[in-house]
């Protein structure tokens, strides 16, 4: 197209229809692009905006009415919010929920990169370890919920058999307040130390050996190469699990559901946030205040994130 | 020589504390299943048996008969059938709409995608009920399904891949007389197998585990998916252990069978991504 320019000179008659054709051709090559581009984008768009985007804004307004699904619904304000700071029952789940957080994204995190590095060792039948790992991450977590309840059963379960094996105390873990919390918090951390580890190996493989080969000539020691080459270059593996960790611990519920769901004596000691989400909202129709807790429980995870953002720049080292 | 040794020894150790810790991973699943083949007498049993003395398979079959096992187990399938296919042909013609297509509003709109994937999801559900409400889809498998087909996550995740592509595939096409449907359809989307693979298996993944959302947009027993019927059943027979066990395992194992036979596209597709559990 550019060789117009050979045929007819500028500022010609004949060269400005010229222009102006491939001009025309080139705007309906556009249009027909643009129209192209909407049909390919439009279901998803729509259909986002309809059962996602549409719900989100619909939910912050229900978060300031009293609904019970049925009548209409009344405007109260920040009433549900103001209620929420004075429930107990909630301010327990957000204690539970937080402290379920701290523990178990910590552990999780610190047994993950313990595993990467042993994986990450010159060893054979590192795929078969990976596999092995990785199988609770894919379970069900019904499924995973079921099973650990029968394993912590205080008198036929499992795990009380094998601590009498080696004479370990037998605690009655589902029935006790801290043990209760610490069994989901263990569950939590055997279903997801396998993903974890591969996002870490996979960190951990693309560090150069020439840093370690580099630091051995120097005499420095394993635990030193450990903290002063691996944890430096691996900073953004162990952010990234960080990030997914934590907002994914914040909304534990099928665990809870699952394992202590039915069992109003020891509910309050694990519930969660979501899980009283579930509570206001499908068992007392109390739409309003079940949406005031998903936003709180929002509001959360947006501000840890973006404390994680803010904090990444003190210890996260981008090559 | 004492170095020699060293080295020798370090794989026998990290081999022990791998095999260790991967007998600890794999306790539940033994006792799942060893539970899942006790009769009830024995489950009950102090102090536990390692292995049944009697090996009841037939527990496994009357799973089928004490709750709707086949119904759960066909719905689960549709679901997630349903849910990928949909999401593998919306998804990937939404991402390649936004990835080499010009049009106005574009960047706004992919703007609202990414808004979309950081909204949680307990605060679209409760909407999301009344909405289906509305539409009549309550207890239905267009409830069970058709927001599922509409995803975030899968349109970034193949943008991001169509971007990787070169650019020049597109020219070269178009010069050969190739619509923008026929660069999409025979240039993009036979590149991109290992994405569209991993996509597949993250949704097939989170839609069969799923719990929260078909929890509350199914009532009757027919339409309930695997974990809301298992979790129904152990409302129901709290304590009759080798029952529950044989339905937690026959509810699980589809994946866990997915994935050791696939796991390289799995670990692949994680490197690509980051899963969204």
């Amino acid at each position: 197209m550019r060789n117009t320019k050979n045929l007819t000179a500028p500022g010609s008659a004949g060269h400005e229809a010229r222009e102006r054709i491939v001009r025309r051709k080139r705007s309906r090559m556009a249009v027909e692009e643009a129209i192209w581009g909407y049909a390919f984008i439009a279901p998803v768009v729509l259909g986002l905006a309809l059962f996602y985007t549409l719900p989100s804004i619909a939910s912050l307004g229900f978060s300031l009415t009293k609904w019970d699904g049925l009548s209409t619904p009344t405007f109260i304000g920040l009433q549900n919010f103001a209620d929420l700071m004075k429930d107990e029952q909630f301010l327990r789940s957000l204690v539970n929920t937080l402290a379920f957080t701290f523990i178990s994204v910590p552990l999780s995190v610190f047994l993950a990169t313990l595993l990467a590095v042993l994986l990450n060792a010159p060893i054979k039948g590192r795929p078969v370890y990976r596999m092995l790992y990785f199988i609770p991450v894919v379970t069900m977590p019904i499924a995973s919920g079921m099973v650990w309840r029968w394993l912590f059963n205080s008198e036929f379960g499992f795990l009380n058999y094998l601590l009498g094996l080696v004479h370990l105390p037998q605690p009655n873990w589902l029935f006790d307040d801290t043990l209760a919390l610490l069994s989901i918090i263990l569950v939590s951390v055997w279903s997801s130390i396998g993903y974890n580890a591969v996002i870490l190996l996979a960190g951990l493989q693309g560090i150069s050996s020439t840093y370690y080969e580099a630091a051995s000539l120097d005499g420095a020691s394993a635990v030193r190469k450990f903290f002063h080459i691996t944890v430096p270059l691996l900073s953004p593996s162990l952010f990234f699990v960080l990030v997914i960790s934590l907002i994914n611990s914040l909304q534990v519920f099928d665990l809870i559901f699952i394992m202590f769901g039915k069992d109003q004596t020891m509910l309050d000691a694990t519930r969660t946030v979501v899980f009283g989400v579930w509570e206001s909202g499908f068992k007392y129709f109390n739409m309003g205040y079940a949406s005031a807790q998903a936003w709180i429980l929002s509001v959360f995870m947006l501000l840890m994130t973006a404390l994680q953002m803010y904090l990444q720049k003190k210890w996260v080292h981008y090559e | 020589m004492q170095l020699a040794a060293k080295t020798r020894r370090q794989p026998f150790a990290i081999h022990l504390l791998l095999l260790l810790g991967a007998i600890v991973m794999l306790l539940p699943f033994f006792w799942m299943l060893s539970t899942s083949l006790k009769s009830f007498g024995e489950s009950m049993q102090i102090p536990p048996t390692f292995l049944p003395h009697e090996w009841h398979w037939e527990n496994y079959i009357k799973v089928w008969e004490k709750i709707p096992f086949g119904s759960y187990f066909l719905n689960s399938v549709l679901v997630t059938l349903g849910r990928t296919a949909g999401q593998l042909v919306l998804c990937s013609l939404a991402a390649y709409g936004f990835a080499r297509l010009q049009f106005p509003g574009k960047n706004i709109l992919f703007f609202g995608i990414l808004t979309v994937l950081m909204v949680p999801s307990q605060i679209v559900l409760i909407p999301s009920f009344f909405i289906m409400l509305k539409l009549g889809w309550l207890d239905t498998f267009y409830a069970l399904i058709v927001p599922g087909i509409f995803s975030a996550f899968g349109t970034f995740l193949l943008r991001q891949f169509f971007l990787s592509l070169p650019k020049d595939l597109d020219e070269a096409a178009k010069i050969d007389g190739c619509s923008i449907f026929g660069i999409f359809w025979r240039i993009y989307l036979p590149l991109s197998k290992a994405a569209l693979v991993s996509l597949a298996i993250f949704t097939i993944l989170a839609s069969w585990n799923d719990f929260f959302y078909p929890l509350i947009m199914t009532s009757s027993d027919t339409m309930r998916v695997l974990p809301v019927g298992i979790a129904t059943f152990q409302g129901q027979h709290a304590t009759d252990y080798p029952l529950l066990m044989a339905g937690a395992m026959m509810a699980a194992l589809p994946m866990i069978l997915l994935f050791v036979l696939l796991q390289r596209y799995f670990i692949e597709g994680i490197a690509l991504t980051g899963m969204k559990a």
